[in-house]
Formats: structure tokens, sequence, C-alpha cells
């Protein structure tokens, strides 16, 4: 059944916008946050294996209510199951598929991203600092890189001129989604390719602090 | 041949000021009783070699609601409030470091290799104050071993030569770190006779493990 982009909350509407990317038989890293829900958008049969950095290759979704195995987890340390194929791997493993350039596609949250297409999802000096985990890893060994996130945190555009917080990684992402919009950061700046249904070009243009470059009409999301 | 001893005679092996390699990612694949008995020590200054900070009652969580530890290396310290608030007190000083770049450094040392060259890092502040090394035209970071005077381990199963087996995403950082302590201390869940694991299975062999946690009441 086609959902209702207008019934969808803002999360999931980037989560299923996100998973349109995904490619059949690829390997596929998410993020914790909204990169999570990804997942859940996917339709079955696409043979693509998801990997966490913990060493599972091949996840699945949640168990059962009480069917759970906390030898078998996310990132998060939640129970997952996985899929018939799965296979388990070390740390150092998981990294050399992460780094080796054997991760096809990367979906990460971010705090900043910036008119160079550069990511910033690990620190607020002097306010959080939860730390990079995997996520300088992700974004400098992955094949494809897409940041998933709010457009605005407390009105503010996380879309930003230039970084203010510290960088992940130089590297220019592929792909920035948001609730407002489908922007491919390039050699030349930050292309606008969609809006989010009901969402017109002022508002988008309106809600980022850096610029966008527009070409002609620009489309709306298709949320098949 | 390993008799097998207490949490508690673990911990009283460790002295304070000790640097310790802790398994773990989100408190899965950690030796919980040995952190626990090492938490009620009342060990002082520790260097905790641990991905990630858990959360105050997970993981490594016990060790540093207890102020056992002075210095903390990982990579992730955003679920738990102690170590944020021990940090910003300037009681806990943390050495953040990219996931990839601190188990390879941690099997550098293993392996006796003298470091790694990496990519991750480069144009961040994890790059500040290190050497770029360019090879076949391509820069690198070089980022140190990094060893501790234990490892503490968690395992599935084990023998009494201390061949130890891991399950799932238990498995993580234990084979790794099993060979970077100067003296090993495995926790497994099950202890079984010798020969009852297949050669094969074994992913940690025993000569590197010197002492096996007795298996919980």
């Amino acid at each position: 059944m086609r959902p209702d982009p207008h019934l969808m909350t803002p999360k999931d509407l980037i989560a299923r916008r996100v998973a349109q990317e995904i490619r059949p038989g690829t390997l596929v890293n998410l993020g914790i946050g909204i990169p999570t829900r990804v997942s859940d958008h996917l339709p079955e049969g696409m043979g693509v294996f998801f990997q966490w950095e913990n060493g599972v290759v091949g996840l699945g979704h949640r168990p059962p209510e009480g069917m759970g195995d906390r030898h078998l987890t996310d990132a998060g340390g939640s129970c997952v199951s996985a899929v018939p194929g799965a296979s388990i791997i070390d740390s150092a493993f998981s990294f050399g598929l992460i780094r080796g350039g054997h991760l096809d596609l990367t979906v990460l949250g971010g705090l900043q991203v910036d008119a160079r297409g550069r990511l910033a999802n690990w620190m607020i000096p002097g306010e959080y600092v939860p730390g990079m985990g995997g996520a300088m890893d992700l974004v400098t060994g992955a094949k494809r890189v897409i940041v998933a996130m709010l457009h605005c945190v407390h009105g503010q555009s996380k879309i930003v001129p230039e970084c203010t917080l510290p960088l992940t990684s130089p590297r220019r992402v592929d792909l920035i989604v948001t609730e407002l919009a489908v922007i491919a950061p390039r050699e030349d700046g930050l292309h606008l390719l969609e809006t989010a249904p009901d969402v017109s070009l002022a508002e988008v243009l309106a809600a980022t602090a850096a610029p966008l470059l527009v070409a002609g009409e620009v489309p709306e999301m298709d949320l098949r | 041949m390993h008799p097998a001893i207490t949490p508690e005679d673990a911990a009283a092996l460790i002295p304070d000021g000790a640097s310790v390699l802790l398994s773990g990612f989100m408190g899965v694949g950690t030796p919980d009783r040995v952190v626990r008995a090492l938490a009620a020590s009342g060990r002082r200054n520790l260097t905790l070699i641990v991905n990630d900070a858990a959360r105050p009652h997970l993981g490594v969580g016990p060790l540093i609601a207890a102020r056992c530890v002075r210095k903390f290396i990982g990579s992730h310290i955003g679920l738990n409030p102690d170590v944020q608030a021990q940090m910003r007190a300037g009681t806990l000083e943390v050495d953040l470091v990219p996931q990839g770049t601190f188990v390879e450094r941690i099997r550098a040392a293993g392996m006796g290799l003298g470091g790694v060259l990496t990519p991750t890092g480069l144009g961040t502040l994890v790059a500040k104050g290190k050497r770029v090394i360019e090879v076949e035209g391509k820069p690198f970071l070089l980022e140190p071993p990094l060893r501790a005077d234990f490892a503490l381990i968690a395992a599935r199963s084990c023998d009494y030569v201390g061949n130890l087996t891991y399950m799932l995403s238990a498995t993580n950082f234990n084979p790794i770190m099993a060979l970077a302590g100067a003296v090993v201390i495995a926790e497994p869940e099950e202890i079984v006779p010798i020969g009852m694991i297949p050669p094969d299975a074994v992913k940690t062999p025993g000569v590197l493990v010197d002492h096996v946690i007795r298996r919980a009441a």
C-alpha cells in the first residue's frame, strides 16, 4: 500500500526517501537514529545485507518481544535478528569491510553539512561530546555516503555555508535527505534535486543557510 | 592448564594505576563479573581501553561510576552521563579514537607491528600532532600501537587449556584484545572439558590466556 506522505512523521519521510537509494544486492551500514529506520521502508527480497560496526553482516528486524538473544545486538545494544546467509566477524574485520572499500553505502545522521558537502556529526565542543564511534571510518571508506537528518534544529539550519562544528571527514558526502528536500553536494556547490510533498521551493531556500543551486523546475519527492 | 579463579581473585591481580583492555560493544561481549568485582575493589587511577562507555549500569559503566578510572581511551561516550560529568569536572581524561583506528591500534600491538597507516581522521581534529606518511601517492595518518597490562575478555566457551569461542555480536573486540594484554583474563559463560571445543571453532588459542574465571554459580 502506498503510504500517505501527509500522514508520515518527518523522520519516516526521510527514511522512506533514503530507502529508495538502496540498490539490490549491496552491503549497507545504517547509523543510529533516523538512518536505523531506513530498513523498515525497504521492500523484501532485495538481497541487501545490512552490517553494523559490531560485526553482524546480515542484520534482520527486531525479534518478537521475549525472543531476543543478548549475543545478537545492534549498535545500540538492542536485540536484533539475523537474516538467512548472515555472518559474524570481529571488530577489526568489520572495519576492514568499512575502510577497505567493500561497503557500498552508509547512511549517517548529521549535526551540520556545509556548502562543500562536508559532514560534522560527532561533537559539540563545550556542550556534548558523544564521540565519533565508527563515523569517521564510515565516511572515509564507504563508496557512497548519504546524510539523513532533520533540516533544522531549534529553528537553525543544519545545512550551513561552512561547518562550525568539528568535521567528521573532509570528504564530500554524496546526498543529503531531509524532511524538506533532497540535496546533492557536488564540485560547484549544493544542488537542490527534490522538494518534499507540499513544501515550496521558497520554504526550502528560507530554511537553508547555505546557498542552493536550483536548475529549472524542482520535482517533488516520489514516496512510493 | 588453568584452574579457574573467581572474579574477585582476578580483580586482585590488577593494581592501582594499571592499564586495562576491556572488550564489549554497548555492554555486549563485556566480562561483567570481573568488571563488577573490580569496581567493588576500590581500584584507582586505571587507564581503560574500551570501545564505548556504554551506560551507567552497563558494560564499563560500574567502573566509571565507582571512580576507578583516570583515563578513558575509546570511540564513543555519548550514552553515559557519568563520563560526560567526570570529563567536565576534569577528573577523567578522555582520549577519543575513531573505532576502526582503535581496533587496528590494538591489533598492531598484539601482532607486533609498529603502528597503523590509516586514511581515517585526516583533515579532522584526530590528525592534530600526528605524522602524515605518503604511500603510493596517498596520505595516511600514522597511529601507534595500543597495548595494556591486562586484557579482560568475555567468551562463550572455554576449556581448561584456555581455548576460547565467542558468539555472534558478543565477539566484537575480544579476539583482538586477547592478543594485546600482557596478562589475559577470560570470563567464559561455560567451561567445558579439554577436547570438547573443535579446533576449528577456537577463535583465541589457549596459549594466549593466563587466567580463566570460574563459571557463575
